[in-house]
């Protein structure tokens, strides 16, 4: 072939120059665990439901959402989100409000109808759950999916457990809670009520199921002994919590005295206010940063009017009085005695200090493990009896409704592999997604949006929900700020920055490739990705 | 600013792409029917801030020019590291002139299309801040005040780097360079009168002149296409961070622009007839050291012995294009 003069050779393409054989650092895709779904007692991958929701396709979102938690709606009111406390956001600005957008999706799928997809085929296994609170709820919608026949027995008139007869209707809005148990029932889980099991192996063997899920909850109130004249009106806090879902309301009088610090407390306390009480005051023997109550459940009730008597005893409850002893605080934290004594008006003591577990369906099971008044579990929360096992308030965890829904799925999937003769491998969790694996540059400044309250005379005078959901756009601003914390969302910073185009884009979904013919390893894709989803290790040589 | 940026979508327009925007609204570079005007094997360093640029500007030219587009090439790392003989990366039309007289080829190039009635077939000229700045500057003040229907871009990383790091007139004072020692009484390149390019096109009254960095993408895009917009002689600078000369490591290539801007060294702005109209503002202002600290060629500002003077100096500069170009006065 002829050339021109001084021209030997055919242009080629540099691509014949792979200059991969440079690297010595080699970048690699990998996924770390959120914050958010790191903290989330119920497993959530909070992560991936957001984003479908930073889309708006909030169907795909709560299909998501409800692979590990059945309840929303129910979550997104009375969960106290230590996904939202991890929040690596709260190191910008402030933390995602998950919380309102998992009430969001929640609240959606009520009024647009949304079903859970169908059950897998059935697998013949009769599953006896326990119980219709929060975890033994889960347990039976994540038995049902799996494909085992599942039934409850509830001792109460209601499901919903503690859901119903422990969190006020302010909180939890009861055509909430019937909606999503409704969802779950729907699934072919049979529910029967009014059933108290009274011997555990006695019932499954009459029903005869497979295995057995214990979630009977705390609802036997604790007592502290108070000398009181006959006069004295005492209750507890189950009793008035749970009195609120029958037609005779508990009647309190005028002055309430609600006795203890944790949630429980303030919920009694918020209660007796709407019914009606001019004074209602939380006695509580430490301070406010030592009280196990929420801080947030705190200000609400402060806000409502609720009193608080911090460091204070009841030594003692007449007729229309109590008297409460002055306490302080010791070097250790520890609450002494100081001999001053103050005279308080009070027709009525609610006793607020936490509740026992009713574990006699366990007496004759034998060798059932049971330590400090609950039952022992093994990591794949079965009892020390093969077969039953137990979650919820019933088993040493934090008493908390997200616990409780965590259990039951945990729970459901072991004993999905106990019935096959398997052990439920979860897999190893992928290491953690620090703030300081992000590049938050990239993050566009958004500060959280706050959901509306309810206007305080309506607070204070009526049952109505107090925080109240947030609209579409709001509750797409705020999934929006999710920063997807670990987990390639797709900016395509990797395909832009590369000096070297060695990242092969491969369309919306599946992400991207490295090209190592070409890639020299700089690093600049790592540097760049907002969300710490490359890393870069040694190569090889 | 040269683009309406978008404020929230979670990334907004940061990031390259953004799966939330519609398709017209996204970057050039995140799109899969980018040209790859400058395609993989070239033989630029690990982590090259001009390989980079070069990419962004030419893609986002062929883009606006619809692929209608022949470049010319100042001699320099651009053209070293793309075409050894016989290979190339170009995926466009390309012509590798002398160092100095680029623009001059280019405006030939200019010529021959219009003789030739291909007025849509556009021209750009690219050469280093050695090719522009030095040897070049004459064919380029002459392109200039002709008016020629040229584009041309200059990939400024403060020397001539491929050749061993020497020093050019767009080094920026106190840097070290293999001609700029960081010995004696006053280290490294001196504090001359500067020789600031894009001032001095501006002053030849021509249609479009703008600054450009290699970590505001959207910025850089949007400058080319309305670059392209013009008939006649326009002028782009982009700041394009070098591993090599600068001494720093090469993942911090965009983080390097990205702090060359935040603190106000490199000012990032466009002007059109010689009078500014709009200017990239800094969103997260941060002291000079931050910049200079990462960097090599400024080691001896730090150790042995501080010297806070030369920063101040630096510093004071950085002040100066910030009031200037009121760098950070809300839009």
């Amino acid at each position: 072939m002829r050339k021109p003069f001084a021209i030997t050779l055919d242009p080629g393409s540099s691509l014949a120059n792979h200059t991969g054989s440079w690297r010595t650092l080699r970048p690699e895709y990998l996924d770390r665990l959120p914050p958010c779904n790191n903290a989330c007692p119920a497993g959530e991958n909070i992560q991936a439901w957001l984003f479908h929701a930073e889309s708006g396709d909030y169907e795909a979102a709560w299909r998501s959402l409800v692979q590990n938690n059945p309840m929303p709606a129910v979550m997104g009111r009375v969960c106290y989100h230590p996904c939202e406390s991890s929040c690596n956001r709260a190191q910008l600005d402030s933390s995602v409000g998950i919380n309102s957008v998992e009430q969001f999706l929640g609240d959606e799928a009520l009024k647009r109808g949304w079903k859970f997809d169908p059950p897998a085929a059935p697998t013949g296994k009769k599953v006896l759950v326990v119980g219709a609170g929060p975890s033994g709820l889960s347990a039976a919608y994540h038995l049902a999916r799996l494909g085992h026949q599942v039934a409850i027995h509830e001792a109460g008139p209601m499901a919903g457990g503690m859901m119903r007869f422990g969190i006020p209707a302010y909180r939890l809005p009861r055509d909430v809670l019937d909606g999503e148990v409704k969802r779950i029932l729907d699934m072919g889980v049979e529910l029967k009520l009014d059933a108290k099991v009274d011997d555990v192996l006695v019932t499954q063997k009459a029903g005869g199921f497979d295995a057995v899920f214990l979630a009977v909850g705390a609802h036997i109130a604790k007592r502290a002994y108070i000398p009181a004249n006959e006069a004295a009106k005492i209750m507890d806090a189950v009793q008035v919590l749970r009195g609120m879902e029958g037609d005779a309301k508990p009647l309190l009088g005028r002055r309430v005295v609600v006795y203890g610090g944790g949630n429980t407390a303030i919920d009694v306390a918020r209660t007796a206010k709407r019914l009606g009480a001019e004074e209602a005051m939380i006695v509580y023997r430490r301070t406010r940063e030592k009280m196990p109550a929420h801080d947030f459940e705190v200000q609400d009730a402060i806000e409502e009017g609720v009193l608080i008597k911090w460091l204070s005893t009841i030594k003692e409850a007449g007729e229309g009085a109590i008297t409460v002893e002055k306490m302080e605080l010791d070097e250790k934290g520890v609450p002494q005695p100081t001999g001053e004594f103050e005279e308080l008006k009070a027709d009525s003591v609610v006793m607020a200090l936490g509740q026992d577990v009713d574990l006699s369906l366990l007496d004759r099971v034998p060798g059932m493990q049971i330590e400090g008044g609950v039952v022992t579990v093994g990591p794949n929360m079965m009892t020390s009896h093969p077969g039953i096992f137990a979650g919820g308030d019933m088993v040493p965890a934090e008493r908390t409704v997200t616990v409780a829904i965590g259990h039951g799925k945990k729970a459901a999937r072991h004993i999905d592999a106990w019935l096959r003769g398997e052990a439920h491998d979860p897999g190893p969790k992928h290491e953690l997604a620090e703030f300081a694996k992000l590049n938050t540059w990239y993050y566009s400044d958004a500060s959280k949006t706050v959901r509306p309250m309810l206007d305080m005379q309506k607070r204070i005078t009526s049952f109505d929900e107090v925080v109240m959901a947030l609209d579409e756009t709001t509750a797409l601003f705020e999934a929006r700020r999710c920063l997807s914390c670990g987990n390639c969302f797709e900016c395509d910073n990797c395909y832009g920055v590369c000096p070297d185009n060695a990242v092969i884009k491969l369309g919306p979904g599946n992400r991207f490739r490295f090209n190592y013919d070409y890639c020299k390893g700089c690093g600049v894709c790592a540097a760049e990705c907002p969300c710490g989803a490359i890393r870069m290790v040694p190569e090889e040589i | 600013m040269s683009f309406q940026p978008i404020k929230f979508y979670q990334t907004g327009t940061f990031t390259v792409g953004n799966r939330l925007l519609p398709d017209n609204e996204r970057s050039v570079q995140s799109t899969v029917r980018r040209t790859n005007s400058l395609n993989s094997g070239h033989r630029a360093c690990q982590g090259c801030g001009e390989a980079l640029g070069a990419r962004y500007a030419i893609d986002a030219a062929m883009e606006a020019t619809e692929g209608q587009l022949i470049a010319a090439n100042a001699t320099g790392c651009l053209e070293v590291f793309s075409t050894p003989y016989p290979e190339t990366s170009w995926q466009i039309p390309w012509i590798h002139s002398l160092f100095g007289n680029t623009a001059a080829v280019a405006t030939g190039i200019a010529a021959a299309m219009r003789v030739k009635g291909r007025s849509e077939v556009r021209v750009v000229a690219q050469g280093g801040d050695g090719g522009t700045t030095d040897i070049g500057f004459g064919c380029l003040s002459g392109m200039f005040e002709r008016n020629d229907d040229v584009l041309y871009i200059c990939y400024d990383n403060g020397g001539y780097m491929n050749t061993g790091v020497q020093r050019s007139s767009a080094t920026p004072p106190a840097a070290r360079t293999a001609t700029t020692a960081a010995v004696g009484p006053t280290p490294g390149n001196v504090f001359g009168q500067g020789k600031d390019l894009p001032l001095i096109a501006m002053a030849h009254g021509i249609p479009y002149v703008a600054t450009a960095i290699v970590s505001e993408l959207r910025d850089l895009e949007a400058k080319v296409r309305r670059a392209m917009e013009f008939r006649g002689a326009r002028y782009l600078h982009i700041l394009v961070p070098c591993p090599l000369g600068w001494g720093h490591d090469s993942s911090l290539t965009i983080r390097m622009a990205r702090l060359a801007h935040e603190t106000g060294i490199f000012p990032v702005f466009e002007a059109e007839g010689g009078e500014v109209t709009g200017v990239s503002r800094i969103r997260r202002q941060v002291p000079v050291e931050e910049y200079l600290k990462p960097q090599k060629r400024y080691a001896h500002l730090f150790s042995p012995k501080p010297r806070e003077d030369v920063i101040r100096r630096i510093q004071e500069a950085a002040d100066r294009n910030i009031r200037k170009y009121r760098l950070l006065e809300e839009a």
